[in-house]
């Protein structure tokens, strides 16, 4: 049995060589990323099978489509990107054999035109040769209006594709925009000479029997239980290592670690194991149990369109009203950390200069004192004829945040501010609900970053506010112009040290302003059984299965 | 018997109908739809979510939704899934084996034992045995299902390791024995309510059949008890369950909810829960309109039977 929290933490100065050593990452990468656990060595060629057991079913398998995070395990494995997020927080080649920047040339100096280098003798399931051809068509079979695709963030921009060589493709930028690079660290390729032939990409039959150029290939697919996947021998990369790879769908958590007990799967996926249930995993024989940061971060977000939340002192006291550490430790097992950002901890782009709350009923009283909020006749604080009274929703179905509001509820109470619980079911809530900002507060958990970048404009611009006709998700509806200047500035910069700066600066202004009060960063509960090697956990990706190639079992 | 089966007809369309347009009406009215499980995604702009609800159609007017619907299943096209884009009918069609498998085999069992045990009930009325059945029922009736789901597999699973703690097989095995194992479990724990509602039917049915006079004459012309059990009550008490066995065959394809999900079962029941929390509008109709029309064929058929076993009764 192991125990140990797998942070992957890291210097400022570790940080700057490993953004840099992007280039040179190819040769990197596989020592980096796969290196096997434990001293124990992988077999020479495929061996037995692994079985990853997840939560949500897996269903949509051309990686383009609208998916969820459980159909990334599948298509990491199946597919490749150009490049892929390490453990680190750095982009590494993989489809692509550099990473373009200013400095190669790969990208101009004004951002705008991008040029990406391919490898050579990579070869999709079925032995047709990938090229530039592929990447071109991927790029524009996003942008296809018919095509139901995920998100066009960043591809949007994208005009003028050239295929300059087989192993070579340029593009211009509509406009400069740095976090493209990391968008394409979630962008599969697929193959153009399967989908072209496709009247209706939305209805392929490659949509239920992929082809990629990963890992694995596409096995089959037992609709409701499981999906089979086995080793590609001619994968360009380090791996497979396993002849067989399954995601075994368990509908429901309890069930899903009963199973990881039973020993009926070999690792626990997504929704991975409950905090409560940390402890005894741990003492589980023949299981290894790790706590991996995940890169979500659980807030309160405040509707600051709401007349009781537009006062900063409000925000701040209610703030200082909430015993965070309480929760953590009472309600969490102690299992997250408490955080005072939306950026995740592992990022390069972290700052950890920020204020930590501090629980302070009685400071928060004289603030709203202070503030001219005061008691009315039932002990629920007016100003200007508005109670400082509000409802707080999540998601019905999750308890744990029950008891946070029932425990918020109680706290704010003291300080005379009244809070009332609404909560509805998943489907509902984060619907229109959430989308068009129609809640006071909500307690959520956000994965702010998409891949590695900082660049949190769709939540925090003023023009994404989707309540007021806004395109993106800034259902918070914060206006901060100079929030808006710093993330305009910082989609705009290249140079990491520069952004660095920017982003630092972005987070410390919202922890002034308190748009969402954060409570702490996601820490997954990983097991697996202690026969399985090689597994490295990535909080940057959003699946624990983000390189299955490296996995390996021994006895 | 042609009038009988053309008026039937006729009813059940309306009945489709009806349940469609209900069906149709709530599900769309419900807020958050198929778009809300990826409210959180980063990424993800309300641009984007418009762009998906024109592509998927859901920007229309709920009657154009309808109709368009309506217009393709009459055509036989009962739409795709919005999850992973297969047609509904192929969804519906990988799930039914599996719910077959376990409601068909839990159905056999508990109607067997379900039978027996109201037979003797009635026939040794206020006997332990009929006192502890009775009692039993109560139990297996008010007792939630998952929760015996649960309790089976800690006991039986996790502490004597007897029976797969869930699942429909072992991936990599898949022999007819590896299936039997694992049926054992839920199809025990799922015939359990269906055991309890069938011997307290079959009881009553019994006690009133053993009450009437055909059976008194059988007695007094001196036929043995055994032969007046099996030839004339048992016969005549089975009339009414015919009924009940035709309300229950809906149940055999449309799957058990809860207990798929406690042992991972890949049956229909967890295919319309699913559907259901990801807001598959075109799945959870055509498993509504398919659970429909298993209700109207289900008890038309327990009519026709009930008719060709009774001989007092004619379809008119």
């Amino acid at each position: 049995m192991t125990k140990h929290t797998e942070n992957t933490r890291f210097s400022r100065r570790q940080a700057i060589k490993m953004l840099a050593l992007g280039a040179s990452g190819a040769l990197l990468a596989p020592n980096l990323l796969g290196k096997p656990a434990f001293g124990q060595t992988p077999p020479a060629k495929p061996t037995g099978r692994i079985i990853v057991g997840v939560s949500q079913e897996p269903t949509v398998f051309n990686p383009l489509m609208t998916k969820i995070e459980t159909d990334d395990g599948v298509h990491f494995s199946v597919f490749d990107a150009l490049f892929r997020a390490d453990p680190q927080g750095a982009i590494q080649p993989n489809l692509a054999v550099e990473v373009p920047d200013q400095k190669n040339g790969g990208i101009s100096a004004d951002g705008l035109s991008w040029r990406i280098r391919l490898r050579d003798g990579v070869r999709w399931h079925d032995g047709a040769p990938f090229t530039a051809e592929d990447v071109k068509f991927t790029l524009e079979l996003i942008m296809n209006p018919k095509f139901r695709s995920w998100r066009t963030a960043g591809h949007s921009l994208v005009r003028d594709i050239k295929v300059v060589s087989p192993t070579e493709i340029t593009w211009r930028m509509e406009s400069a925009f740095a976090p493209y690079l990391s968008f394409l660290t979630e962008t599969f390729m697929v193959p153009k000479h399967i989908l072209e032939k496709e009247a209706d990409p939305n209805t392929a039959a490659f949509n239920q029997a992929p082809v990629g150029t990963g890992a694995f290939k596409w096995g089959k697919r037992t609709a409701g239980d499981h999906v089979e996947l086995v080793a590609n021998t001619s994968y360009f990369g380090e791996g497979p290592y396993v002849s067989q790879l399954i995601f075994k769908y368990i509908p429901d958590v309890t069930v899903l670690y009963t199973q990881f007990k039973s020993g009926d799967i070999d690792l626990v996926g997504q929704s991975y194991i409950t905090p409560d249930n940390f402890k005894e995993a741990s003492g589980l024989p023949g299981r290894t149990v790790t706590l991996v940061p995940r890169p979500s971060v659980e807030g309160i977000y405040f509707n600051l369109d709401r007349p009781q939340f537009k006062e900063l002192a409000v925000r701040q006291a209610i703030y200082a009203a909430i015993d965070k550490k309480a929760i953590i430790e009472g309600l969490y097992y102690d299992v997250p950390k408490a955080t005072e950002t939306f950026m995740p901890r592992q990022s390069y782009y972290f700052n950890p200069n920020l204020p930590v709350q501090e629980f302070n009923p009685k400071a928060a009283k004289e603030i709203l004192d202070k503030a001219g909020w005061l008691p009315g006749p039932d002990g629920i604080r007016v100003k200007n004829g508005v109670r400082l009274s509000f409802a707080n929703s999540t998601t019905s179905s999750d308890h744990l945040r029950q008891q946070v509001q029932q425990f918020m509820k109680q706290s704010l109470a003291s300080i005379g501010v009244e809070m009332t619980i609404s909560n509805l079911p998943a489907a509902v809530i984060w619907g229109d609900f959430w989308g068009k900002s129609q809640f006071d507060t909500v307690i959520v958990g956000i994965t702010y970053l998409i891949g590695v970048d900082p660049d949190v404009t769709n939540r925090f611009h003023s023009r994404a506010i989707a309540a007021k006709g806004g395109r993106g998700s800034n259902n918070a509806q914060y206006v901060n112009a100079e929030v808006d200047a710093l993330l305009e500035a910082g989609v705009r910069t290249f140079d990491p040290e520069a952004r660095r700066a920017i982003y630092f600066k972005v987070q410390e202004l919202m922890r002034r302003d308190l748009p969402f009060m954060p409570i702490y960063q996601s820490v997954a509960v990983h097991g697996r059984k202690s026969t399985v090697h090689g597994v490295v956990p990535n909080g940057n990706t959003r699946t624990e299965s983000w390189k299955a190639a490296s996995w390996f079992r021994v006895g | 018997m042609r009038a009988f089966l053309l008026g039937r007809l006729a009813q059940s369309l309306i009945l489709i109908l009806l349940v469609s347009i209900i069906g149709f009406v709530i599900l769309n009215l419900t807020p958050g739809g198929p778009l809300s499980q990826h409210g959180l995604d980063p990424g993800m702009t309300q641009q984007d979510f418009n762009r998906l609800k024109e592509q998927l159609g859901l920007n229309r007017p709920l009657w154009a939704q309808y109709l368009d619907w309506a217009w393709r299943l009459l055509q036989g096209d009962w739409g795709r899934s919005f999850r992973d884009g297969t047609p509904v009918l192929n969804v519906i069609g990988r799930h039914l084996l599996a719910t077959l498998l376990l409601m068909g085999s839990s159905t056999v069992f508990a109607i067997a034992l379900g039978t027996w045990i109201g037979i003797r009930g009635a026939t040794h009325r206020y006997s332990i045995f009929d006192y502890l059945a009775t009692v039993g029922a109560m139990v297996a009736l008010s007792i939630p299902t998952f929760w015996f789901g649960l309790v089976g597999i800690y006991v039986f699973s996790l502490k004597l390791g007897w029976v797969p703690a869930g699942n429909m097989y072992t991936i990599g095995d898949g022999s007819v024995g590896n299936y039997l194992h694992h049926l054992i479990l839920p199809s025990i724990v799922l015939s359990l309510v269906h055991v309890a509602v069938w011997s307290r039917y079959m009881r009553t049915a019994t006690l009133d059949v053993i009450s009437q006079d055909f059976v008194k004459t059988a007695r007094a012309k001196g036929l043995s008890e055994r032969r007046i059990l099996m030839k004339h009550v048992v016969g005549n008490a089975l009339i009414p369950m015919i009924t009940l066995a035709g309300m229950q065959l809906p149940s055999i394809l449309t799957g058990a909810l809860v207990t798929e999900t406690v042992f991972t079962w890949p049956g229909m029941g967890r295919l319309f829960l699913d559907s259901l929390g990801y807001s598959d509008y075109p799945v959870v109709m055509g498993i509504l309109i398919f659970s429909a029309i298993l209700v109207i064929a289900g008890n038309l058929l327990a009519d026709i039977a009930v008719a060709i076993v009774d001989p007092r009764i004619r379809l008119s």
